[in-house]
């Protein structure tokens, strides 16, 4: 089903561990405004609206 | 009784004159073509471009002088371009500041630069800064100059009674009310507009909670004439603050209202000394004295009326929608309005087009007006954000934009443009609009070119259609000129330019030389024989490779709103 390119499994948890660390390094009143500069960051570099839009969906999910 | 202030309205760079009020005599007014409510500079630049049509009005004034305070002070240059049609252009360029540069502050940093682009064949600046006074202060000069028009001080509408085929406006004065029946009543009454209110019409849209302290002062700032925007400062932590440049030494400062204050304490002497001291510390300028001459508070609204024709009454400006003032929005759309209202309406009056043509005027600008909200609410949502993720998100590229380039057009100020009528019902079906490969299009406003030393193309058109011919020969074709002269004998203002040859063409009414081909080839013209036909705003209506009689005068037809047959 999906195509694109993932992450590998130590890739992954090389990924979960350094965004933990970012949050906690960034502190709870500065988090959210990071996680929105890392969002903004991350969606240039896919240049994909469409594919943006569908992570914002599969993110909304669960919550 | 209306009694208006009759006392000259305090200011510390511009002395008003208060003018005699208009009062009525014993025998009621006679019937009026056009009555136009309110003689702001919307209001002055529809009389006086209905008067260019040939058609007189009566403009009625509520107060006895100039408005207060700078308000509207920056102009586009389709405004300028439209100003100059009403010949007041040149007033303004010689007493403005024209500028293209704007630059957007974050933490110390210009994090962007806006450059307006200014093309060589253009002969207005993108943006010229003037005080509203001093517009309507010209404008009101060349109203009173002007036969057509009677310019009535002191007349506030109070009552509006629609009958089918005309109006009866009610008006009160200093010495008592009168009716003043017309066949056309034109609500240029401003964002409180009373006809509004009298005909109980309700505005469309968002209005968002963004409320802006507008303060000019006099002070020598060694900056020059560019826009200045200033995101999150320390002394008003999350809002954003202008700056502008006007004449005469005073500079505008915009800046928003924290949340929870009102706008009487942020108007309060102290609160406003405060703020500004602190702006003025901000950008290195603590040590100059500076002086206040007028402040209000607005709130970024984003609203229109869905159709700007009731019965026969028309709406215009701020009376027919309320825009918010970043791009520079407000008056800038009220004189395309203007502009495009009178000769609509002049079509009608003089009996050629039907009534129903004035639909075509509301559906053009209702339509402008939300292509612009449109716009304008990208920029609300930046400048003022109406939530806690807008907040997060403008925050989130505030902070990037220090260091990545890919966020910072965020920060383009979306100004106010002309808008295309690329679909209205007034653009030729049958024309070659599909095979040109430059210039303007359907419905698209037209591109000015320079001709030579202080001459360009918009110098020469205007007060009715234009046709510009492009041609080698030496004569415009016979049946072309029949076309003309029979719209012509009906009333039709119908100017033929040829374009091309450096010697006079025989049936134009004037040549414009380019012997360079400079004209010909910015509006895709590869051949003689080419044409571009321009409606009274000189919006492109129709345009051919080849012109010939029969399509001109279908082209002609379809502009005026008649059936075409074919």
């Amino acid at each position: 089903m999906n195509t694109s390119p993932a992450l590998t499994i130590p890739a992954l948890e090389s990924v979960y561990d350094a965004l933990a660390t970012a949050i906690d390094q960034a502190g709870p009143e500065k988090a959210e405004l990071f996680l929105v500069k890392l969002a903004l960051l991350n969606a240039n570099a896919l240049a994909d609206p469409a594919l943006f839009a569908e992570h914002i969906g599969r993110a909304l999910q669960d919550l | 009784m209306h009694q208006p202030a009759n006392q000259p309205r305090p200011s510390i760079y511009y002395d008003y004159q208060v003018f005699d009020a208009w009062l009525p005599g014993a025998t009621p007014p006679g019937r009026t073509p056009v009555v136009i409510a309110g003689a702001g500079p919307v209001g002055l630049t529809a009389a006086l471009e209905l008067a260019r049509h040939g058609v007189p009005c009566v403009l009625l004034e509520a107060e006895q002088q100039l408005s207060e305070g700078s308000r509207a002070i920056v102009f586009t240059r389709r405004s300028m371009e439209i100003l100059q049609q009403v010949g007041v252009a040149q007033r303004v360029s010689a007493h403005g500041l024209p500028w293209r540069f704007g630059n957007s502050w974050y933490r110390g940093q210009r994090v962007y630069r806006l450059e307006a682009p200014h093309d060589a064949d253009d002969r207005f600046f993108p943006m010229i800064n003037l005080q509203q006074q001093y517009l309507e202060q010209y404008l009101v000069e060349a109203v009173l100059a002007e036969p057509l028009i009677e310019l009535r001080w002191g007349n506030k509408v109070v009552g509006v009674t629609q009958q089918e085929r005309h109006v009866e406006v009610g008006v009160d004065t200093p010495a008592g009310p009168y009716t003043q029946p017309a066949d056309w009543l034109v609500a240029s009454d401003g964002a409180r507009s009373a006809i509004r209110s009298l005909l109980k019409l309700k505005l469309e849209g968002a209005s968002y909670e963004g409320r802006f302290v507008i303060a000019d002062i006099r002070i020598a700032l060694p900056l020059p004439t560019e826009r200045q925007a200033f995101f999150d400062p320390d002394w008003n932590p999350g809002n954003t603050v202008l700056l502008h440049r006007e004449p005469h030494g005073i500079w505008r400062v915009d800046y928003q209202l924290p949340a929870g204050e009102t706008p009487e304490e942020a108007l309060k002497p102290e609160a406003m000394r405060a703020r500004i001291n602190a702006l003025l510390a901000q950008i290195g300028h603590a040590d100059k004295p500076w002086e206040m001459d007028w402040c209000s508070v607005y709130s970024a609204r984003n609203l229109t009326l869905p159709d700007y024709l009731h019965g026969r009454t028309l709406f215009m400006g701020d009376a027919a929608h309320l825009l918010p003032i970043f791009g520079v929005r407000g008056a800038n759309t009220g004189f395309q309005d203007a502009q495009s209202l009178a000769w609509h309406l002049a079509m009608v009056v003089k009996g050629l087009a039907q009534a129903g043509y004035l639909a075509n005027y509301s559906r053009e600008r209702v339509g402008a007006a939300r292509e612009i909200i449109e716009e304008a609410g990208k920029s609300t949502r930046f400048m003022t954000p109406p939530s806690r993720g807008f907040r997060l998100l403008r925050d989130a590229v505030l902070s990037l934009s220090l260091t990545q380039e890919f966020v910072r057009p965020l920060y383009h100020w979306r100004t106010s443009r002309p808008h295309e009528y690329t679909h209205s019902a007034l653009n030729s079906s049958g024309d070659d609009n599909a095979l040109f490969q430059a210039g303007p299009g359907h419905g698209a406003p037209p591109q000015n070119i320079r001709l030579g030393p202080d001459d360009y193309l918009l110098d020469h058109v205007g007060g009715g259609f234009d046709l510009l011919y492009f041609t080698d020969g030496s004569a415009i074709p016979a049946p072309l000129l029949q076309v003309v002269n029979a719209w012509r004998a009906r009333g039709l203002a119908l100017h033929i330019h040829a374009v091309g040859p450096g010697h006079p063409v025989t049936g134009a009414d004037q040549t414009l030389p380019d012997t360079l081909g400079h004209l010909r080839q910015r509006y895709g013209v590869p051949a003689s024989g080419a044409a571009y036909l321009l409606r009274p705003d000189q919006h492109v209506c129709a345009r051919w490779m080849t012109l010939d009689a029969t399509r001109l005068q279908a082209a002609l037809k379809t502009a005026l709103g008649q059936q075409e047959s074919s």
